[in-house]
């Protein structure tokens, strides 16, 4: 009796799923009719206007700006807190943000903020001159690990920030920053209010609270994040938008096929060679980012035999930038000659490139004691970022100019992270790598990446060379800015000489949107400001 | 059977706790000192050095395990270093969500599976059992990444039946509370959402199902066919019984247990390798949570999300085997 009740139900059980199944499918093609799956998909009835879904490749890891270094998070924070000054819409001059108006002492180390009246934090606080102070404060005075950007930018230059009165800010530096107001833009340097990071103490990177034109709502941790409209947005008639929901898509092509169907409104991480599909449909429009990047290949010249200069020199002139822009960036990127992109103020446009000569090269590197070529690592990297869509097969089109000049390079990779900390350590005889300007000053490129003091942080490529290190330092802290650039630009002809890297390419991001979307312009430095944006439906 | 089952409730504890320690020294083994990655590119030694300490990263590994198993035993899987949030609490909307995906994926699985399996026994050599064992062969070897978005392609963007990712429309959210959405939508009586979890299930599990079922529909050909080969079949048919019911009741029963072992170790396997799936159609799941704790370096998350994952296929192989004695009375478990 019992052996029969178990092989009924498990044949009842068959038949059942069979017919669920069978339901399921049948009910999904009769599904196919009339349009009403998009309203399923939901974007008629909700969207009442002002929605906006923002697909993306990866979450946030804060929503503390401060806290944090990673180009996700500040996606969604610059439109959450707002800084003292503000960058242009597509540019990295400096305009009126928090802080109206603004003046400097005549030796560069005192600098006096006018602050907007009648702003108040998302929580109802009032934004002072008490709650900048106790920003900075907190920056310079708390775990000192947490707030790298004001380490990296400020650090212990400034002395220290007062509330004159209650709309002034005085800040004291013992050294001038040339760039302190280009910093100050940044969004890592984003106001927050000084109650709720009270309030919440660790957990504050869960529980944003700023001026901006969005207040936070939810974070559903690789999912989504959302943000809606702050009603009493200082800003008449701003944001346009009544929510954005930044979703994660990791996927490229999902990502592009989630906006083809108008799953997501907008995309960004766009392959460049989806560019031609996605302008030949009407539905959608392709928007571009202004460069503010450079993608290169890092010679460490701690590496025998990159150590010699003239070895250097022969790779550079042994690749062929416009055969890789051509075939990796469908042509939406410029060669890159010096380490920064020419919109840089201090951008030396006389240096002259190492042109593509093979024959060139091998004399140099005959010269250089080489006749024969030599063996060496090419790390490719294993992520695509804007500066570098396809690492691997970069790689492997470099791979093959080098053998043209008898140089054998070996391909190898690692998971991102480890790629990173071996490269910082020194163990990559070449590697693919590239950098994403923070605050358009010359400062943040070729201090960053080339100073010996970035040795250990961003410079790479182990590169050292005095008369850099010199021209660099007095570089930052002059306040003359004509000055500034003639300095920067002899700082590049020697770099150009040292050949510490293989200058690639300053690429345009492309980013995808729905045809509905008008007033988004994509910022240089990746952080988009949403609240001008509309969107019609 | 009560004993059986208590016994081997008891030997899994050696096995995770075996289990436990691979997974302490395999993530170990990955270069990379998490405090640096949780950094960033911009941090001083000292601040590396002190969040190290922080971290209880600079103790000896014995100490560290000790502190783990001891938290393991209280029922704390740690705090995540990344997001400072137990992780306890951080897990289960990701597991939930791998669950609901394979758990329809092996449903497809099973009923696709099985019953191609049986008819192409049934059928042996007929056109049916050719095309549906070079289905098979196929499925078994195709890439998910590829067939994922070919399925993005066809059914989203070209028929647009369904939607390419997600588990919800985000322009109208779930209300979260056991976090399968078809159980969520169901209590809350919102049956328009369950009809649109569910699409957003489809091809996702879909995928997922391939190979799976692939392997299911060739282990029950086979042994259906060992089976229908028996005497008792023979005798079965002579005196008259349907066909029907000879393949599905008579042989089936006799051919279940090699694919109920396959069905437990594939639902095991689906809960952690959908990873792929999970990238394709951006499904928030534990493959996805795990694989960017790996990224960060989070190691507690690794550790418990390996762990919890563990657990759960080893319970689903006991089921499996205590099923053995239901569906078939020879088995005793003493």
């Amino acid at each position: 009796m019992k052996k029969r009740k178990g092989i009924w139900a498990l044949v009842l059980m068959l038949l059942l799923s069979l017919a669920l199944v069978g339901c399921n499918s049948s009910s999904t093609s009769n599904e196919g009719e009339p349009d009403d799956s998009t309203d399923d998909n939901g974007t008629e009835e909700t969207a009442a206007g002002g929605q906006l879904v923002f697909g993306r490749g990866g979450d946030s890891t804060s929503l503390d700006p401060a806290a944090t270094t990673e180009g996700e998070a500040f996606k969604v924070t610059v439109n959450l807190y707002e800084t003292l000054i503000n960058f242009g819409e597509q540019d990295t001059e400096i305009h009126p943000g928090l802080a109206t108006e603004w003046s400097t002492s005549e030796d560069g180390l005192t600098h006096t903020l006018k602050l907007r009246e009648g702003v108040k934090f998302h929580d109802g606080t009032d934004f002072n001159a008490d709650a900048v102070v106790y920003n900075f404060e907190r920056w310079k005075g708390g775990d000192k690990e947490q707030f790298y950007y004001y380490n990296s930018q400020f650090g212990d230059k400034i002395d220290s920030v007062t509330a004159v009165d209650e709309y002034t800010v005085e800040f004291k530096l013992n050294t001038p920053i040339a760039p302190f107001y280009k910093n100050l833009a940044m969004s890592p340097f984003g106001i927050a209010s000084p109650t709720a990071i009270e309030e919440h103490g660790d957990n504050f990177f869960k529980n944003p609270v700023g001026t901006g034109p969005f207040k936070f709502k939810e974070w559903r941790e690789n999912d989504r994040i959302t943000i809606v409209k702050n009603e009493d947005y200082w800003q008449e008639g701003l944001p346009k938008l009544d929510e954005v929901i930044f979703r994660v898509i990791p996927e490229n092509s999902a990502r592009l096929n989630a906006l083809a169907t108008g799953e997501v409104d907008l995309i960004d991480g766009v392959n460049f060679s989806d560019k031609e599909t996605i302008e030949s449909n009407p539905e959608l429009q392709v928007f571009e980012r202004p460069s503010l990047n450079i993608g290169y290949l890092g010679l460490t010249s701690t590496r025998k035999p990159l150590d010699n200069k003239l070895v250097r020199q022969a790779l550079n002139h042994a690749v062929n930038k416009q055969e890789i822009i051509d075939a990796f960036y469908a042509g939406a990127a410029d060669p890159a000659i010096n380490p920064m992109p020419p919109v840089v103020a201090g951008y030396n446009p006389e240096v002259e490139d190492y042109e593509y000569d093979p024959e060139k090269a091998k004399e140099l590197l005959a010269e250089a004691g080489y006749p024969d070529g030599f063996e060496m690592e090419l790390w490719a990297m294993p992520v695509p970022r804007p500066y570098m869509p396809e690492g691997q097969k970069v790689a492997e089109a470099l791979q093959k100019m080098f053998e043209e000049i008898g140089v054998k390079a070996k391909i190898v990779t690692y998971e991102w992270g480890t790629y990173l900390e071996k490269a910082n350590a020194g163990e990559a005889d070449t590697f693919l790598l590239g950098w994403t300007g923070d605050n358009g000053d010359a400062d943040n490129f070729l201090y960053v990446l080339l100073d010996e003091d970035s040795i250990g942080s961003n410079n790479y490529s182990y590169y050292k060379n005095d008369e850099v290190h010199e021209l660099l330092l007095k570089a930052q802290a002059s306040s003359d800015q004509a000055e500034r650039d003639e300095l920067y630009k002899q700082a590049q002809v020697i770099i150009k000489d040292d050949a510490p890297w293989i200058p690639l390419v300053h690429s345009t991001p492309l980013l995808a949107g729905s045809a509905n979307i008008s007033n988004f312009l994509a910022h240089p430095t990746g952080s988009d400001l949403l609240s001008s944006v509309e969107i019609k439906n | 059977m009560l004993s059986y089952t208590i016994k081997r409730l008891l030997s899994l504890i050696p096995v995770l706790l075996g289990l436990t320690l691979i997974v302490f020294f395999m993530i170990r083994a990955i270069p990379g000192n998490p405090a640096q990655i949780i950094l960033g590119q911009l941090a001083t030694e000292e601040a590396v050095a002190e969040l190290t300490k922080q971290l209880g990263l600079d103790q000896p590994w014995y100490t560290q395990f000790f502190l783990y198993l001891g938290g393991l035993f209280s029922g704390d899987l740690g705090q995540s270093l990344r997001t400072k949030s137990p992780i306890n609490e951080e897990i289960w909307p990701f597991l939930a969500a791998t669950a609901e995906l394979a758990l329809c994926a092996m449903l497809i699985a099973i009923v696709i599976g099985v019953n191609a399996g049986i008819i192409s026994a049934w059928f042996q050599n007929s056109w049916f059992d050719y095309v549906a064992m070079i289905l098979a062969l196929v499925g078994v070897s195709m890439p998910i990444f590829w067939l994922g978005l070919m399925e993005q392609w066809i059914f989203a963007i070209n028929l647009e039946w369904l939607p390419t990712s997600g588990r919800e429309n985000v322009r109208a959210p779930i209300d979260a509370i056991t976090n399968f959405y078809i159980i969520d939508t169901i209590i809350q009586g919102r049956f328009d959402q369950l009809w649109i979890v569910i699409k957003h299930l489809i091809l996702p599990s879909a995928a997922l199902a391939t190979i799976p079922m692939a392997i299911i529909a060739r282990i029950t050909r086979s042994t259906m066919l060992e089976v229908m080969k028996s005497d008792f079949i023979r005798t079965a048919r002579a005196k008259g019984l349907r066909m029907f019911w000879v393949v599905y009741k008579h042989s089936l029963k006799n051919a279940v247990i090699p694919v109920l072992t396959i069905i437990g170790l594939q639902t095991g396997l689906l809960l952690g390798g959908a990873i792929l799936t999970e990238t394709i159609f951006s499904w928030p799941g534990i493959g996805r949570y795990i694989y960017e704790a790996i990224n960060y370096r989070d190691y507690p998350v690794i550790q418990s999300g390996i762990l919890v994952i563990a657990v759960i296929f080893v319970l689903i192989n006991l089921i499996v085997d205590l099923l053995y004695a239901v569906i078939d009375p020879r088995i005793k478990y003493n």
